[in-house]
């Protein structure tokens, strides 16, 4: 995913990530930036700004993933946490109904503090533990049954969460972040929907580097004098 | 959700305050278990930044029933300090940021300018702080013959080594005052001021008659030259949003590390046993129904004002908020900046502060300006009255908000007797200088080793980009 000669334009967007714990926010993103999954994965510790590029036919979307690090658990996420936030992944866990509740908690909070333009995906994860999970076989390894419990642990509908989504005009997907299903169409729906004209304005660290505007000409980089364009040498 | 906090943890902080999310930040990437408790419902306690409508109810100054604030565009749109400080670009607190990483979450601008003010009323002038040496020579703070001997001083002070006498203009530096050394140099008494105050940053006049003092002030000196060279308007650096940010992003450090955070909690009841305190109990509001816990700790660091009986008062601050519609004068339409008026210049023992910002660091809406005045209270009434000179060179306000004088509060204890660690307020420096010190010196106390700020993020795993 190297630049080419000729690069097209790039656009850093913060995404934030919500849900209720252990619905496999991290997990899903894991998928989307390594291309990996980790059975029974601790709760996140250390790891809580990821990015990872998004090529669409006309520019690239660079992603800034912000994951919660915990602080929602007592309905203690900082404005911060919001500020300029782009897009962001709704997600819920399909099989455990106060999980979209939750949700839709999060759904009101996003529309209440977040910037008027933000894209919102409404994702139910762990689609694997359905009956109707597709291409979770090869690496779920239990063939057509596929959960191992209770064959369909699924216990909210494709019919609820879309209908739901369709109101509030969130983009909807469900996903499997262990077989990685949907997951990288998640990423892509979410960067195509984000409009052009929210790129221009593109604020956050990491998005000065779409060339220095006159309003831009005080922002200074802290790490710059040490370690010179760090944040963009490592980012593919 | 009670059966999420852990029994034991290594560290409780109460209040989320700059100093209390930092040591909180750090103490999370060295491994220790930390849940950190505040009582209000948004993170920054003293060190917040809040919207227009939160201000006006804080301050309680218009009539009941009236929404002031709607004349200002969404209130939203302001986040104003209630400490008005700016970071020195080169001084420690951004030397934290960037050691543990903090700065991806923040973005700073440079403050346009640092002014300072000679004379007073009618005859006041107010002038660019210069840094180096050709701005010196260009200062119309100083004339002619003045300004070649602050050329010669500003050039001393950077090839100044502490441990090389012969850099010592024959003076011995453990005894000697800075007064000696500006009269090496045959300093006048307002250069002496603007570099004292405005460059060194001193509040009064102490560090003149202060013996050995001299390397300190030098010192002082220098990083503010540092600073400016570092950016190149002024030596001060403002995160976008306002101060109540850094709180926030070092919060979300120690989250990322594992720390707990809590916020709409009250702390009910420190619990000791044999004269430490080994834990609190405290009940979280704002949820149905209020969720009491009780949970134990090593040690307990917190803000002045969650130990009550364990603080004394040290000073008063006096502080006055102001919403303007234009750039303060004389500062060449500035988008932010500092003036300094010295003490000596309007016949005071503390200086007065103006600290201005505006949307160009997303605080306010377009077309305005807000511009903080403060100094120490020296007198115990008639308090507008001192900060008026400052209050003086704003121009038209729209709004004025003033409370009584915040008291300033220091520890009774350093902690090691009773495990309990207690920050200080919020200093009436015009930068963090101070408090990153009262950081070193918590850590110091409760982890009885030297905080080093250089690697702290080192050979702990990285989130990877």
């Amino acid at each position: 995913m190297a630049d080419t000669n000729a690069p097209k334009p790039s656009s850093s967007v913060k995404l934030v990530l919500l849900g209720e714990a252990a619905v496999g926010k991290s997990s899903l993103v894991l998928r989307f930036v390594n291309n990996d999954f980790q059975e029974n994965k601790e709760p996140t510790i250390g790891a809580a700004f990821l990015t990872q590029k998004c090529n669409l036919p006309t520019r690239t979307i660079k992603f800034e993933i912000w994951d919660t690090a915990g602080q929602e658990r007592f309905a203690s996420l900082a404005p911060m946490y919001y500020r300029n936030a782009q897009a962001a992944l709704v997600v819920y866990d399909l099989t455990k109904p106060t999980s979209l509740i939750k949700a839709k908690h999060w759904v009101a909070e996003l529309q209440r503090q977040a910037s008027p333009g933000i894209v919102i995906a409404l994702v139910g994860n762990k689609l694997d533990l359905t009956s109707d999970s597709t291409g979770s076989a090869e690496v779920s390894g239990d063939g057509d049954d596929n959960a191992e419990d209770s064959g369909d642990a699924r216990k909210i509908s494709t019919e609820e969460a879309k209908t739901y989504a369709e109101e509030e005009g969130l983009l909807f997907f469900e996903t499997s972040a262990k077989t990685g299903h949907n997951v990288t169409e998640v990423f892509t729906a979410i960067a195509n929907a984000i409009p052009e004209t929210s790129l221009k304005s593109a604020r956050g660290p990491g998005a000065s580097h779409a060339g220095v505007s006159r309003t831009e000409e005080q922002r200074v980089n802290l790490n710059g004098p040490r370690d010179p364009n760090a944040k963009e040498a490592c980012a593919c | 959700m009670a059966d999420e906090i852990a029994k034991e943890y290594d560290v409780i902080v109460l209040g989320t305050g700059l100093t209390e999310c930092i040591l909180s930040g750090v103490l999370s990437v060295k491994g220790k278990k930390v849940l950190h408790i505040d009582r209000n419902d948004h993170y920054g306690g003293e060190a917040a930044s809040v919207n227009l409508e939160t201000l006006f109810k804080k301050y309680g100054n218009y009539a009941a029933g009236t929404e002031p604030w709607k004349q200002y565009g969404r209130p939203n749109d302001w986040n104003i300090d209630l400490v008005p400080k700016f970071l020195m670009s080169s001084g420690e607190l951004t030397n934290i940021l960037v050691s543990t990483d903090v700065t991806r979450y923040l973005e700073f601008k440079q403050v346009a300018g640092s002014y300072v003010q000679q004379g007073a009323g009618s005859k006041a002038t107010i002038a660019k702080v210069p840094s180096d040496a050709a701005e010196a020579l260009r200062s119309p703070l100083m004339g002619i013959f003045e300004k070649r001997r602050m050329k010669s001083f500003i050039e001393w002070v950077g090839e100044f080594d502490p441990k090389n006498s012969a850099t010592h203009k024959g003076l011995d530096m453990n005894t000697c005052t800075m007064k000696e050394v500006f009269d090496k140099f045959s300093l006048e008494t307002g250069t002496k001021d603007f570099v004292g105050h405005a460059m060194a940053l001193y509040l009064n006049d102490n560090y003149l008659d202060t013996p050995g003092a001299a390397p300190e002030t030098i010192e002082r000196i220098r990083l503010y030259g540092q600073s400016v060279a570092r950016y190149g308007k002024s030596p001060y650096i403002y995160p976008l949003y306002g101060l109540g940010e850094l709180p926030q992003g070092f919060a979300r450090l120690s989250a990322i590390y594992g720390g707990t955070y809590m916020l709409n909690t009250n702390v009910d009841e420190l619990v000791y046993e044999n004269g430490k305190a080994v834990g609190i109990k405290a009940t979280m509001t704002g949820v149905e129904p209020e969720m009491k816990f009780e949970t134990r700790a090593k040690m307990i660091l917190g803000d002045p004002s969650y130990f009550p009986d364990k603080v004394k008062v040290v000073g008063h601050v006096l502080r006055a908020i102001c919403i303007l519609k234009h750039p303060l004068a004389s500062t060449n339409d500035a988008d932010s900046c500092q003036l300094i008026i010295p003490q000596s210049q309007v016949g005071r023992k503390n200086d007065i502060y103006i600290a201005c910002v505006s949307s160009a660091h997303n605080v306010c809406p377009k077309g305005y300006w807000i511009a903080i005045v403060s100094t120490i209270a020296e007198t115990s009434a008639n308090h507008h009255l001192e900060l008026a000179p400052g209050i003086e060179c704003l121009g038209k306000i729209e709004e004025q908000f003033m409370g009584p004088p915040i008291p300033l509060y220091e520890p009774l204890e350093d902690g090691r007797n009773d495990n309990i660690f207690i920050s200080k307020s919020y200093d009436a420096t015009s930068h963090f200088e101070t408090s990153t010190e009262d950081v070193k010196d918590i850590y110091r106390r409760c982890a009885g080793e030297e905080l080093v700020v250089e690697g702290l993020r080192e050979g702990i795993q990285m989130s990877k980009e």
